[in-house]
C-alpha cells in the first residue's frame, strides 16, 4: 500500500515538473553573421536593420517565443566566420544561423552549422556548390544562386537582339561565375571579356580599351566600392550616351546614393525592387524608411524573409525547437509573406523565383531609384538544382 | 640573463594552456577550446616569425603565403584522396621551406624598408596566383573534407586531441626555438643583426646564416597553415593577403620581439581582444587602434617586458 | 596597332602615376628625412578626400573644399605627429609600423562614425567635368588632365622649396645630422612636426583629387597606399626625384599592362588561355618590377645623397 502511495505521489510531482519543464519556454535564439566593419560594413548594416525590423513586425516573439538575436562580425574573412559559427553554436547554443554576405565564407561556414545538426539560412551567399552537389537538408537560401541574376540579364539582352556586348568583372570566383551565368542565356557574339584586379580602383585604361573595341553594349558585374569607381569614370569618360551599360550588383541602393546621376538610366537584373507591388513588401520597405530614414536594398529584403521563414517553422511545430524535422517541413513549404510575394523554394532549398528588369531613374521625390521595369523570368530555377540529390 | 620569476611565470602560462580544455569542458564551453587552438596555431606562426624578425631583424612582411602555401599542402592532397596527416604535414614544411628558400635568396640581396617591400610583393604575387586558379577554387576557397589522419594513432578530429596537438607543436617549437637561439646559430644570427660587417669581418657568411633562419620561419609557418586549414576545415587565398601578414607581425611586436615567447602572449592577446572587442561593438576598431598605440608608446619591450622578472634588457 | 590608343594609354599611364606621386611625396619625406614608416599616410589621404567631400556638398564651391581640406589635414597631421608619433623617431621601424598600424584602425573606425559607412557622394566639378581635343582622336577627360598639370606643378614646387630655401635647406641638413643642427640652435622638434604636417597635406591633396573619381568610404586608403610603398622603393627612398620617376614608371607599367598584356597574350598562348593569365599576370606587374629594382639596385633608381 505504501509503495502505491509512494509511487503515486512520485508519479504525480514527476508530472508536475515535466510540465513545469514543458511550460518553461526557452528562447529563440538565432545567431547572425555578417560583415560590420570594414568597408563592407554598410551591407551589413542593411542586413541589421532589416533583422531588427523583422523583429518588430513580429512583436518580438518568433514563433510566439521570446527572441534573441547574436550578431557577429566576420570581417569578410572565412575563418573568422567558422569562429564566429562555432561560437554561436557551442557557446550560445542557438537554434538557427542566419546572414551570411560573402560566398567563401558560406563555403566555410555552412558545413559546421548543418553538421552540427543546426538550421541555416543564408540571406545572401548563393554559391553554386550549396545549390547543387552539397545541397543540405538543413541549408535554406532566402536569396538566389549566384548565377540566376546574370542569367536574367542575359536573356533580357539576349531577346532584345543585342550583339557584340563587351563584359567586366573583377578576376575572383564570383566575376567569372557572372560572366559564365550571363553567357548562359546570351548567345551573341561577346567582343571581350576582361577581368581586373579584385579591388581596383581606376579604370580609365580599361575604359580606353574598351571603347577601341567600339561595342554596342556592355555588360558589367562591379560590387560595392569597385562598382562606384567604374560608373563614375563610365560617365566621366562620356561613354554613358554613345555605349549603354547593363550591370549585375553594381547599381543599387546601396551604390546609387553615392553615384546619383552617373547611374541614371542604367539597367540591372534583380529579383526584387523596393517598388515591387505586393502588401508584405510595401509594408516592409515603408516601415523601414520611416524607423531608418534610408531605402533598404535587397541584402535587407532577404534579411527580413529569413527571419519570417524561421518564424514560420518555430510557429508550425509550435515551439517544440528540438523538433529539427518538423521545421525543416514546415521550411519548404514557406508559408510566409514574402518581400518578393508568392515565395517557394526547390528541391535545392534555393528559391524559385521571378527576375525583374530595373532601371535607375528619377523617382517622385527627386531621388534616383530603382524600378522594375519589366519581368524578365517567371518562376526562374537555377541551373545547379538537378546536381542536388534531395528529393521530397 | 634568466630570472626565476620569469621562467616561472613562463611555465604558468604553457600550463594554463594545457588547462584550457578542462575548464572548458567543466565549464560546459567548449567554444574556448575552439578558440584557444585558433589562437595557439597563430602563435605558432608568430613565434616562427619572431625567429628573423626578433632576432635576426629581418622584417618579412609576407609571412602569411607561407600560411598559404601550407594551407593549400593540406587541402590540394585531400582534394585527390590523399588524406596521410603525415604527407601532408611533411609536404606543408617542405613546400613552404623551398619558397622561403626561393624567396629569400633573392631578397636578402636586400636590407631595410627594401627588404620588407620585396618579402611583401612576393606575398602579393602568391595571392593573385592563388585567387586566379580556378581548378583549387579560387578565392571561393578549397574545403577540408576530413581532417588529416594519422592513421588511428592520433584522430584530428576529436577537438581535445587535436588541441593537445597543437599544444605539443607550439611547446616544441618554442623549445626547439631556445636551443637554436642559444647556439652558435642564434649568436651568428643576433651578432649580424647588430652589426653585420663586422660578423663578415670575423669570417662568418651571414648570408647563408640568414637564409637558412628565412627557410626555418617559413617552415614553420607552413607548418602553422596546415594546422590553420586543419582548424577551420577551410582555406581562401586571402589567408596570404598581407593584411593576414601585417597581423602575424603585429602579434610579434605586441608581445614582444626577439623574446621567443613574447610572440604567444602577443597572439593571445590579440585575438582574445579582437573576439571580446568585437562582441561588444561594432566599432571595436576605434578602441583597438589606440590601445596599438599606447602599447607601443609605454610597453617598449611588448607585452613580454610587462612580465615580471623580465628586467634585462636585451642589447 | 592602333597608335592612337597606344598614346591615350600612356596619357593614363602618366595620370595614374602623377596620382601616386601625390602621395609618395609625402611618404618619401617623412621617411627619407624622419626616417619615420608611417602607414597612417593612407588615412590622412582619406581624411584630405573626406573632408574635400563634406565641404564641397556643404558650400558647393571646389575652391573652398581644396583650400579647406588641406588646411584642415595639416593641422590634423601636426596633431597626430605630437600626440603619437613624436617619440617613435628614436625607436625601431617595427615599433613606428606598429603605432602607425593601430594609427589606421583608429581613423578607419572615427571616420565610419562620423559619416557612417555608405561611400559618400562625389562628382567632378562642373567646370572641369568635360573634355579637350589634345590630339584629332584623342578626346581626353578635362579633369584628369588637370590631375597632371596639377602633380607636375607640386612637383616643381617641392623641388623649388627643397633646394633653394632656407626651410628645404633646414629639411635637408635635418636629415643628414639631427644632433648638429639642433645643436646650431634650429627648433628641430618644430621643423619635423611642420615637415610631418607639410606631408599630411600632400596627402590630403592626394585624396581630395581622387574623391570625384574613386569611391570615398572607410579604409579608401589602404589599396593605394600599398602601391605608394612600392613607388618608394622603386624610386628611391628619401629622394622626391625618385618618388617622381618611380611613380611615372609603376603608373606606366601598370596602366599598359592592364591595357595591352592581354592582347599581346593572346597572340602568343591563345585567347582562352591570356584570358586566364593575363589579368592575373597584370595585377602582379607592378610586384615584379619592384622585385626586379631590388634585385638589381637595391637603393632604388634615384637614392636620396646623404650627406
Amino acid at each position: 500500500m505504501r509503495a502505491l502511495r509512494l509511487s503515486a505521489v512520485l508519479g504525480l510531482v514527476a508530472g508536475l515538473l515535466a510540465g513545469q519543464v514543458a511550460r518553461a519556454a526557452e528562447p529563440v535564439k538565432i545567431g547572425f553573421i555578417t560583415s560590420l566593419s570594414g568597408p563592407a560594413g554598410i551591407i551589413g548594416k542593411h542586413m541589421k536593420d532589416s533583422v531588427e525590423l523583422a523583429l518588430d513586425h513580429l512583436g518580438r516573439k518568433v514563433g510566439g517565443l521570446e527572441v534573441e538575436v547574436i550578431y557577429g562580425d566576420d570581417q569578410r574573412k572565412p575563418d573568422v566566420g567558422k569562429q564566429l559559427a562555432d561560437e554561436m553554436l557551442k557557446k550560445h547554443k542557438v537554434n538557427f544561423v542566419s546572414g551570411i554576405i560573402w560566398s567563401n565564407v558560406m563555403l566555410a561556414v555552412a558545413p559546421t552549422v548543418t553538421g552540427a545538426g543546426t538550421i541555416m539560412v543564408g540571406t545572401n551567399a548563393g554559391p553554386h556548390e550549396l545549390s547543387g552537389k552539397m545541397c543540405n537538408e538543413l541549408y535554406f537560401t532566402t536569396s538566389w544562386q549566384n548565377d540566376q541574376t546574370p542569367e536574367a540579364m542575359g536573356k533580357y539582352m539576349q531577346d532584345q537582339g543585342l550583339t557584340d556586348v563587351y563584359a567586366m568583372a573583377p578576376n575572383y570566383a564570383a566575376g567569372k561565375d557572372m560572366v559564365n551565368g550571363f553567357k548562359r542565356y546570351f548567345k551573341g557574339r561577346v567582343v571581350d571579356e576582361v577581368y581586373t584586379k579584385l579591388g581596383q580602383q581606376d579604370y580609365q585604361a580599361e575604359i580606353s580599351q574598351l571603347r577601341g573595341k567600339s561595342p554596342k553594349a556592355v555588360f558589367v558585374f562591379y560590387p560595392g566600392d569597385m562598382g562606384i569607381q567604374f560608373l563614375k569614370q563610365y560617365a566621366q569618360a562620356g561613354l554613358r550616351e554613345q555605349i549603354p551599360l547593363y550591370s549585375v550588383y553594381t547599381v543599387d541602393e546601396i551604390s546609387l546614393p553615392a553615384v546619383a546621376e552617373a547611374a541614371l538610366g542604367n539597367y540591372e537584373t534583380r529579383y526584387w525592387s523596393p517598388d515591387l507591388k505586393n502588401e508584405a513588401n510595401a509594408k516592409y520597405v515603408g516601415d523601414f524608411k520611416k524607423k531608418f530614414g534610408y531605402t533598404p536594398s535587397f541584402y535587407g529584403a532577404q534579411s527580413y524573409d529569413g527571419i519570417l521563414l524561421i518564424d514560420s517553422a518555430v510557429r508550425a511545430v509550435k515551439g517544440d525547437l528540438g523538433n529539427k524535422k518538423g521545421m525543416v517541413a514546415a521550411m519548404r513549404k514557406a508559408d510566409f509573406r514574402s518581400t518578393r510575394g508568392t515565395f517557394t523554394f526547390n528541391v535545392n532549398h534555393t528559391p524559385i523565383q521571378n527576375f525583374y528588369l530595373l532601371r535607375a531613374v528619377k523617382g517622385t521625390s527627386g531621388e534616383i531609384e530603382m524600378q522594375i521595369q519589366k519581368t524578365v523570368f517567371e518562376n526562374h530555377k537555377d541551373a545547379y538544382y538537378q546536381e542536388c540529390p534531395m528529393k521530397w | 640573463m634568466r630570472s626565476r620569476a620569469r621562467a616561472l611565470t613562463l611555465v604558468a602560462g604553457l600550463l594554463g594552456l594545457g588547462l584550457v580544455p578542462v575548464v572548458a569542458a567543466l565549464a560546459n564551453q567548449p567554444f574556448y577550446l575552439d578558440l584557444f587552438r585558433r589562437i595557439m596555431i597563430f602563435a605558432i606562426a608568430a613565434v616562427g616569425l619572431d625567429l628573423i624578425l626578433g632576432f635576426g631583424g629581418m622584417v618579412s612582411f609576407g609571412h602569411a603565403a607561407y600560411l598559404g602555401i601550407g594551407a593549400y599542402a593540406v587541402a590540394i592532397p585531400a582534394f585527390y584522396g590523399i588524406e596521410s596527416g603525415l604527407v601532408q604535414w611533411t609536404l606543408a614544411m617542405a613546400l613552404s621551406g623551398l619558397a622561403a628558400l626561393a624567396i629569400g635568396a633573392v631578397s636578402l640581396r636586400t636590407s631595410g624598408v627594401s627588404f620588407i617591400m620585396i618579402t611583401l610583393a612576393f606575398a602579393q604575387m602568391l595571392y593573385y596566383l592563388g585567387i586566379s586558379i580556378n581548378a583549387w577554387g579560387a578565392d571561393d576557397g578549397m574545403r577540408l573534407a576530413r581532417r588529416s589522419q594519422f592513421g588511428g594513432v592520433v584522430d584530428l578530429t576529436n577537438g581535445y586531441v587535436f588541441y593537445y596537438v597543437v599544444l605539443g607543436v607550439l611547446v616544441a617549437l618554442l623549445a626547439l626555438g631556445h636551443r637554436l637561439v642559444h647556439a652558435r646559430f642564434g649568436v651568428v644570427i643576433r651578432a649580424a643583426k647588430s652589426n653585420e660587417p663586422r660578423m663578415r669581418a670575423i669570417g662568418f657568411s651571414t648570408f647563408r646564416y640568414k637564409l637558412a633562419a628565412f627557410v626555418i620561419a617559413g617552415a614553420v609557418g607552413g607548418l602553422a597553415g596546415a594546422l590553420l586549414t586543419n582548424q577551420s576545415e577551410y582555406l581562401t587565398p586571402s589567408y596570404m593577403h598581407w593584411t593576414r601578414s601585417g597581423e602575424i607581425m603585429v602579434m610579434v611586436i605586441l608581445g614582444g620581439m626577439g623574446t621567443l615567447y613574447g610572440p604567444v602572449l602577443g597572439a593571445v592577446a590579440f585575438l582574445l581582444l579582437e573576439d571580446v572587442l568585437s562582441a561588444w561593438t561594432v566599432h571595436w576598431q576605434v578602441v583597438l587602434g589606440p590601445l596599438l598605440v599606447l602599447v607601443v608608446l609605454y610597453a617598449r619591450r611588448g607585452l613580454f617586458g610587462l612580465l615580471p622578472g623580465a628586467g634585462v634588457p636585451r642589447g | 596597332m592602333n597608335w592612337l590608343l597606344v598614346v591615350e594609354q600612356c596619357l593614363n599611364g602618366l595620370q595614374f602615376g602623377v596620382m601616386l606621386f601625390l602621395m609618395a611625396a609625402g611618404l618619401t619625406l617623412v621617411f627619407g628625412i624622419m626616417n619615420l614608416v608611417n602607414l597612417a599616410h593612407g588615412s590622412l589621404y582619406m581624411v584630405g578626400a573626406y573632408l574635400a567631400t563634406a565641404a564641397f556638398n556643404w558650400t558647393g564651391s571646389f575652391l573652398v573644399a581644396v583650400v579647406w581640406a588641406l588646411a584642415a589635414t595639416l593641422v590634423v597631421g601636426m596633431l597626430v605627429e605630437v600626440i603619437a608619433l613624436r617619440t617613435l623617431y628614436e625607436r625601431d621601424h617595427l615599433d613606428q609600423v606598429l603605432a602607425t598600424f593601430g594609427l589606421i584602425l583608429f581613423f578607419n573606425e572615427a571616420v565610419a562614425i562620423v559619416w557612417g559607412r555608405a561611400a559618400l557622394f562625389t562628382t567632378v566639378p562642373r567646370a572641369l567635368s568635360g573634355h579637350i581635343q589634345l590630339l584629332p582622336g584623342i578626346r581626353y577627360p578635362a579633369y584628369r588632365a588637370v590631375i597632371i598639370l596639377v602633380g607636375l606643378a607640386v612637383a616643381l614646387l617641392l623641388y623649388v622649396v627643397v633646394t633653394h630655401t632656407r626651410l628645404g635647406m633646414l629639411i635637408r641638413a635635418g636629415a643628414s645630422n639631427r644632433t648638429m643642427v639642433a645643436a646650431l640652435g634650429v627648433n628641430i622638434r618644430l621643423l619635423y612636426t611642420v615637415v610631418f604636417g607639410f606631408g599630411a597635406a600632400l596627402a590630403a591633396l592626394g585624396g581630395l583629387m581622387a574623391g570625384p573619381i574613386y569611391a570615398v568610404l572607410p579604409g579608401m586608403g589602404e589599396e593605394i597606399l600599398i602601391q605608394v610603398f612600392v613607388v618608394i622603393v622603386i624610386g628611391g627612398i628619401g629622394s622626391i626625384r625618385g618618388a617622381l620617376a618611380g611613380a611615372v614608371v609603376v603608373g606606366m607599367v601598370d596602366t599598359l599592362g592592364r591595357a595591352f598584356l592581354k592582347p599581346t597574350l593572346s597572340s602568343v598562348i591563345g585567347p582562352s588561355a591570356a584570358d586566364n593569365a593575363g589579368p592575373a599576370l597584370a595585377s602582379m606587374l607592378i610586384y615584379i618590377l619592384m622585385a626586379a629594382v631590388l634585385f638589381f639596385r637595391p637603393q632604388g633608381l634615384f637614392p636620396a645623397v646623404r650627406g
